[in-house]
């Protein structure tokens, strides 16, 4: 059976998000205008959405690639819908550092409860911060596989859901600054978020097959013992939350 | 490098300077740490490759000694 090769290309495309976030750090500081209302603060908006919101398409990703497990039942869609949701949590957990911080700068607090964006962010990060618990508990690797995909991709909907429902939502404190109007960004501000949101998604892409083909050709090691020097060779791999 | 600190229009860090510095060394921070772990599983990889190198090694040995000492002799 050939395997898939998820290094192919990684080169490029890490120089490509270097380059891209590199560009996208120089229009933050040096191009984007200071915010009339916040200043020199508003700049973390260009890390702290973009992380947001990679984190959360990220969440619907490792959903789509549940499926796609569940689908064929091949273990490879497994792996890959295991660190996709791996990736996003990281990239959320991010999001939620920075926003914290911003919050602190802006409102004089860490964070407020009473804030639905906030709130509803941080419900869909520990929904998913549950999902290696989970794999962890499931001994058998195939149900493991199956269970966590079921439960990747109902986690995976409630993402759009949570977002509608908060976007619905009458009262705000969070500033609503994309729309799909076009929003109430300038235009220069609107490029260099555009810019930090492709870079922050290429990183997202980027260390998503780096993360795969360390994987992959950690598990091709031991299927090559395996072949070579038969099963009572293995060490055995222990619990493990990740697919084997 | 040094002519683009020259032309680069100077922050206006202010009170809110220390804060926007937090947020952007969090990001750094956070890839820096994801690097070492992977950097450290790299290592892990290369150690059982490398273990996996010499068990073929020991088992061609085992499974053909008298070619390993021709070829010695």
């Amino acid at each position: 059976m050939p395997s898939t090769t998820y290094g192919k290309g990684l080169r490029g495309l890490s120089l490509a998000t270097l380059a891209i976030i590199a560009l996208a750090l120089a229009l933050v500081f040096f191009y984007a205008p200071l915010d009339a209302d916040q200043g020199f603060v508003q700049k973390i908006f260009y890390i702290h959405v973009p992380l947001a919101i990679v984190s959360l398409c990220g969440f619907i990703f490792g959903a789509v690639l549940a499926a796609g497990y569940l689908r064929t039942g091949e273990r490879k869609w497994d792996m890959r819908s295991y660190v996709a949701i791996h990736m996003a949590l990281i990239f959320g957990i991010g999001g939620l550092i920075t926003g914290s911080i911003w919050a602190k700068a802006s409102w004089g607090h860490w964070w407020v409860w009473n804030e639905p964006t906030l709130v509803s962010f941080l419900i869909v990060l520990l929904l998913f911060a549950t999902y290696q618990p989970l794999r962890f508990s499931i001994e058998d690797p195939e149900r493991q596989s199956r269970y966590a995909s079921v439960f990747a991709i109902v986690a995976g909907a409630f993402v759009p859901l949570n977002f509608i429902a908060v976007r619905l939502a009458q009262e705000f404190v969070h500033p609503r600054v994309l729309t799909l109007g076009g929003g109430n960004l300038p235009g220069s501000m609107r490029l260099t978020f555009l810019i930090s949101l492709v870079g922050i998604a290429l990183l997202y892409v980027t260390l998503w097959k780096y993360e795969m083909a360390a994987k992959n050709a950690r598990s091709q090691v031991r299927r090559l013992r395996r072949t070579l020097l038969g099963d009572d060779n293995i060490r055995p791999a222990g619990r493990s939350a990740a697919p084997s | 490098m040094s002519a683009v600190f020259a032309i680069a229009p100077a922050l206006p860090l202010g009170k809110s300077g220390k804060f926007v510095a937090g947020a952007y060394i969090v990001f750094v921070a956070l890839i820096l740490i994801y690097v070492a772990i992977m950097a450290i599983r790299a290592q892990r990889l290369e150690r059982e490759l490398d273990e996996l190198r010499r068990d073929v090694e020991a088992a061609r040995a085992a499974r053909d000694p008298e070619r390993e000492t021709e070829g010695v002799l």
